[in-house]
């Protein structure tokens, strides 16, 4: 299973309090726990990658093990950790606006 | 017992805000969506427990939220607005070309006569409908694929569809209006548009009256006139009486012509009220003092309405969606502040009372009347 923290705002939209705890098939890489998180939970269709263009929102950040992985490539597998649940994947929204 | 709903969208959040037919106590609800900016919300003419709301973050894109019990609960429905068909461009404030591309919702208009139809009008500037409750959305795209759509250019809100009416008497003909290209108009459901921009004067435009490039704010009619439109334009408070074909200036007597919304009188159809604003550079009311005026003759003569309404070290803006009418035996007129004021008058006008004073900045407000 795979540990998914979300910002806040995500959190209330898709009615949970706490960690999404998420079965993801095949590779689980960004793209397939971001799918996987969407088919469970479609009123987040569109806020994490802009459903229009599969691009990341910009203001969005996702975080493994402590690590920046905004920049990998979204097919990159994650690390084991991710994968057997001792780390969760962080999406972070900016601290910024009013 | 009949009773009004206003609908509130705020940069923070949506409320809704109820009374008797009385319109002196009222009832607050909210915040729902805390921390979204809604940027409308709207109920359905013919079931007023239908409404929608759009909801938008700079984080995190465009929601389309759903109510089918007067706003007690909500659902979300499909986010997905995707224009028909190749990349088209438009005019960019450099005047290179700019690919389309979707921003947010700005108006939500649900249908006259469908009770599952309601059209979107969004930034970049296009027009969608749903024919099924907000399930699925479809682009009307003869609008944006107009010979004119090229030389389209955002205003300094972006470019956004922000108006849009139906006639009552018609329901193959709308109207839109778009910042910075002008007013169309289709007599075919919205397969073909044509501008009505005939009689608009923009200073600020290399060709003053061309076809299009009219920074409109808002338009408004009267059911009961439905080719009597009025229009605040950037600058300038027009009239036409032939659908748009034609405009004429009535500002009159207004201390400045410059201003969003624009409403018309729930049963007195050459009634129209209007907020003037300083100027495009300073948004605030002029001299502090924040005064609606009315209209009675159409246009060109106006009155200050101000009883109840702050009359020195007034600074804030009325944005275009930000104000409604009733349409109980009085009418009740209402509009939202940016300072986050939401001011009520159950009686055309003639005297105001704050309903809310410190909700976050008002970005739209809509009223449903409850029989």
């Amino acid at each position: 299973m795979i540990r998914i923290l979300l910002p806040y705002h995500l959190r209330n939209l898709a009615q949970v309090e706490d960690e999404i705890t998420l079965k993801v098939e095949g590779i689980v890489t960004l793209n397939s726990i971001i799918n996987s998180l969407v088919a469970e939970y479609p009123m987040l269709q569109g806020t994490i990658l802009n459903h229009l263009n599969q691009k990341r929102r910009p203001l969005l950040r996702f975080f493994v093990c402590g690590e920046d992985i905004t920049h990998d490539s979204m097919d990159t597998p994650l690390p084991d950790a991710v994968l057997n649940s001792t780390e969760p994947l962080i999406v972070v929204g900016a601290i910024a606006g009013g | 017992m009949p009773g009004v709903r206003l609908l509130v969208g705020t940069r923070k959040g949506a409320f809704i805000l109820t009374s008797d037919a009385d319109r002196k106590k009222w009832d607050v609800c909210g915040p729902h969506f805390g921390g979204w900016e809604i940027f409308h919300m709207k109920g359905s003419p013919l079931n007023p427990d239908r409404l929608y709301a759009s909801q938008s973050s700079g984080w995190f894109g465009q929601i389309l939220q759903r109510s089918n019990d007067g706003g007690k609960t909500w659902e979300p429905v499909d986010n997905t607005f995707a224009y028909k068909g190749e990349t088209a461009t438009h005019q960019w404030y450099d005047g290179s070309q700019h690919p389309w591309d979707f921003k947010r919702v700005w108006h939500l208009e649900p249908s006259l006569t469908e009770p599952d139809t309601v059209y979107a009008g969004v930034e970049d500037a296009a027009l969608f409908r749903s024919t099924d409750g907000g399930i699925s959305w479809h682009e009307l795209d003869g609008l944006r694929g107009h010979d004119t759509g090229p030389s389209w250019q955002p205003g300094a809100g972006g470019m956004c569809l922000h108006t849009i009416l139906q006639d009552p008497t018609n329901p193959l003909r709308i109207f839109i209006a778009i910042s910075a290209a002008g007013a169309f108009r289709t007599d075919d459901g919205g397969k073909t548009w044509k501008p009505i921009n005939r009689g608009l004067r923009s200073e600020f435009m290399p060709n003053p009256t061309a076809e299009v490039g009219h920074c409109v704010h808002r338009i408004a009619l009267h059911p009961s006139r439905p080719t009597t439109l009025f229009m605040q334009k950037h600058w300038d408070v027009m009239r036409s009486d032939d659908a748009g074909d034609t405009w004429h200036e009535v500002s009159g007597n207004l201390p400045t012509d410059f201003g969003f919304p624009i409403d018309v009188h729930a049963h007195e159809p050459e009634t129209v009220y209007v907020v003037p604003i300083k100027s495009d550079s300073e948004h605030y009311p002029p001299d502090g003092k924040l005064r609606v005026y009315r209209s009675r003759t159409g246009g060109h003569e106006w009155e200050a309405l101000t009883n109840g309404l702050p009359q020195s070290d007034c600074y804030v803006n009325v944005l275009r969606d930000a104000m409604a009418v009733d349409s109980l035996d009085s009418c009740g007129v209402y509009f939202g502040t940016t300072g986050g004021q939401v001011y009520g008058s159950a009686d055309s006008g003639d005297n105001w009372m704050p309903i809310v004073r410190d909700l976050p900045a008002v970005l739209s407000v809509e009223v449903q009347t409850l029989q």
